[in-house]
């Protein structure tokens, strides 16, 4: 179908003016400073640079410090991307059961996705608390283990990525919500009339056919623990105990803004920008399918 | 039993009501199910409701031991002393604004150019296209250095301009309203020419008042984003008169050993800073879960 189209020489680059601008300035301008200060070694304030090729990038991938923040990362990612996902999942599964005040539970749900994370993780701070928090007392009867995040590396990852979660697994039991909404009941009444239960429904029917949404939010969710999470971090751990907590963009923060080493902290942009870059594109392969559908 | 419960409702449409209600059992099965998502809301609320809790208490409740989980009447003090100490009204005020501003500056800029996309054959219209793309795959995170030092050079550090422009290119709005304008029957702009209407008189009069909802729907999702943006505006302010709610926040967290452990004003401080962008979620649900499950483009 050929669309109806207005002429005119100078109109749309009018149009099309601020949204570019803004995009050249603060987005594809310092990439590519980011890309060329990866190059150079700056001193610390900025006044001399040598170009030093590929050194930052060397000198990173040989420091153990950086491959403990990847896997502390991935540690997060999966973190949160298995809790937040999962959790929505399981509620998804019994929403299929086609019962009454789904709308409301999904608002039940759903508000914590207005918190923002660094807030979020200030409430779990108090409840994970070593000495006042509910948490470690109610674990107390269970266990004398001693849950104390600011000793312990893996109750302050526990910790971030609980309060990470919290704040997203409303957004995904709304996705989950809406593809089960999608299903038709004839489906799953077929199914019902040929006797298979409703855990044999959600293997075999519903959940192949919310699998391109879970794909979808994995990656979403993956996008935000990797990115969005800093604030989490730098709010309620500053990447600590030790460096327990301290993910890939937590680091790009602390080396280059605290520790004004330009050059590492450029180089580790471009890494991450990679990263990025990978995951964007595995999102739009989900969109693209579902386009075409 | 199981057949029966998926079934029921179907059966019972066709039935009068009296008789659908009098000849149905009990559905054990749909119980479970309602105890079960009772029981996640629960887990799901559990937080915020302590939250809430420890902010009605005084210090001496707040550190008994067992924890107290039933509110106290103190909220009035706590609320009122958070709100002094951390300079409520300008964290608000400058959160509000961001969320507003970089909201309404993204929805503009986004139909600007969408409608150029769409309505127009111009020379580099796939380059801009990109270029727009190009900004979801370049998030803060990974150029802090350089776009600090754009800010910096542009002398927009502590200032209004600094904390919402840079937010507002959005290939997610463009694409959302791209798609919504290629769905707008031809005719639409057929009729418009015929009338002898020009291309911004379109778009004024024929596909702006089309948008509504899905502006609407866009906005909330926006105004919740921009509200809780945290690493632009850590790293381009650094005075208390432009900080916003979310990092202000955080001088009221009473470390370990040298504070008083006043977490009943920490947590007054905390609901103070998420209640607007809940409370626009659950006033504006409709709006949000539909700008939600379409802006994931």
């Amino acid at each position: 179908m050929k669309r109806t189209v207005f002429r005119h020489r100078g109109l749309p680059y009018l149009l099309v003016l601020p949204q570019v601008a803004v995009t050249i300035v603060f987005f594809i301008w310092p990439a590519f400073e980011s890309v060329r200060l990866s190059v150079y070694r700056t001193s610390p304030f900025g006044d001399k640079s040598y170009f030093v090729g590929l050194e930052n990038f060397a000198k990173l991938l040989a420091s153990p410090e950086y491959y403990h923040s990847i896997a502390v990362s991935f540690i997060f990612g999966f973190g949160v991307t298995g809790l937040a996902v999962g959790g929505g999942l399981f509620v998804a599964a019994f929403a299929t059961q086609n019962i009454r005040g789904l709308t409301v539970y999904r608002t039940a749900v759903l508000w914590p996705y207005g918190i923002a994370a660094p807030v979020a993780g200030i409430i779990f701070l108090f409840m994970f608390h070593p000495s006042y928090g509910v948490l470690p007392y109610w674990l107390s009867f269970v266990t004398s283990y001693d849950f104390n995040w600011l000793l312990r590396g893996w109750v302050a990852m526990l910790l971030v990525i609980v309060a990470t979660a919290w704040t997203l697994v409303g957004y995904n039991i709304a996705f989950f919500l809406a593809g089960l909404l999608a299903i038709p009941t004839s489906v799953l009444e077929a199914a019902s009339v040929d006797g298979a239960g409703s855990i044999r429904r959600f293997a075999s029917i519903v959940l192949p056919l919310l699998s391109p949404i879970t794909f979808y939010l994995v990656v979403v969710n993956m996008i935000f623990a990797f990115f969005g999470a800093f604030g989490v971090i730098h709010a309620v751990t500053q990447g600590g105990p030790g460096r327990a907590t301290e993910i890939l963009v937590y680091k790009v923060y602390k080396d280059g803004f605290i520790g004004l080493n330009l050059g590492s902290s450029a180089a580790q942009s471009v890494i991450l920008m990679i990263v990025v870059i990978t995951l964007t594109a595995l999102q739009f392969r989900f969109l693209e399918r579902r386009v075409t559908y | 039993m199981r057949s029966d419960a998926t079934l029921a409702p179907s059966r019972a449409a066709t039935l009068p009501r009296t008789l659908a209600t009098r000849w149905r059992p009990v559905p054990w099965g749909r119980v479970v199910v309602h105890l079960i998502l009772l029981a996640c809301v629960a887990v799901i609320a559990f937080p915020l409701y302590y939250a809430l809790v420890i902010s009605t208490q005084t210090v001496e409740e707040v550190l008994a031991r067992p924890p107290l989980l039933t509110p106290s009447g103190h909220a009035l003090t706590n609320y009122g002393e958070a709100w002094r100490r951390s300079h409520m009204e300008r964290l608000l005020w400058n959160s509000g604004v961001v969320a507003v501003i970089s909201a309404v500056g993204k929805i503009l800029i986004s139909i600007l150019s969408a409608f150029a996309i769409v309505y127009f054959d111009f020379r580099g219209k796939a380059l801009v296209f990109w270029m727009i793309l190009i900004t979801l795959m370049l998030p803060v995170e990974v150029r802090i250095i350089s776009t600090y030092e754009v800010i910096g050079n542009l002398g927009w550090l502590n200032t209004y301009w600094g904390l919402t422009v840079p937010l507002m290119a959005s290939a997610t709005a463009t694409f959302l309203f791209r798609q919504f304008y290629q769905m707008v029957p031809n005719e639409l702009a057929e009729a418009a020419q015929i009338d002898g209407a020009g291309p911004l008189r379109f778009l004024w009069s024929f596909l702006l008042p089309l948008s509504w909802t899905n502006i609407a729907a866009l906005f909330v999702v926006l105004f919740i984003y921009g509200w809780n943006q945290y690493l632009w505006p850590l790293m381009i302010t650094n005075t208390e008169a432009m900080r916003v709610v979310v990092i202000g926040l955080q001088d009221l967290i009473p470390r370990t050993g040298t504070h008083v452990p006043e977490w009943n004003v920490m947590m007054a401080a905390a609901i103070m800073a998420l209640l607007p962008p809940v409370l626009v979620i659950l006033l504006m649900q409709r709006w949000f879960v539909k700008g939600l499950l379409e802006s994931d483009k």
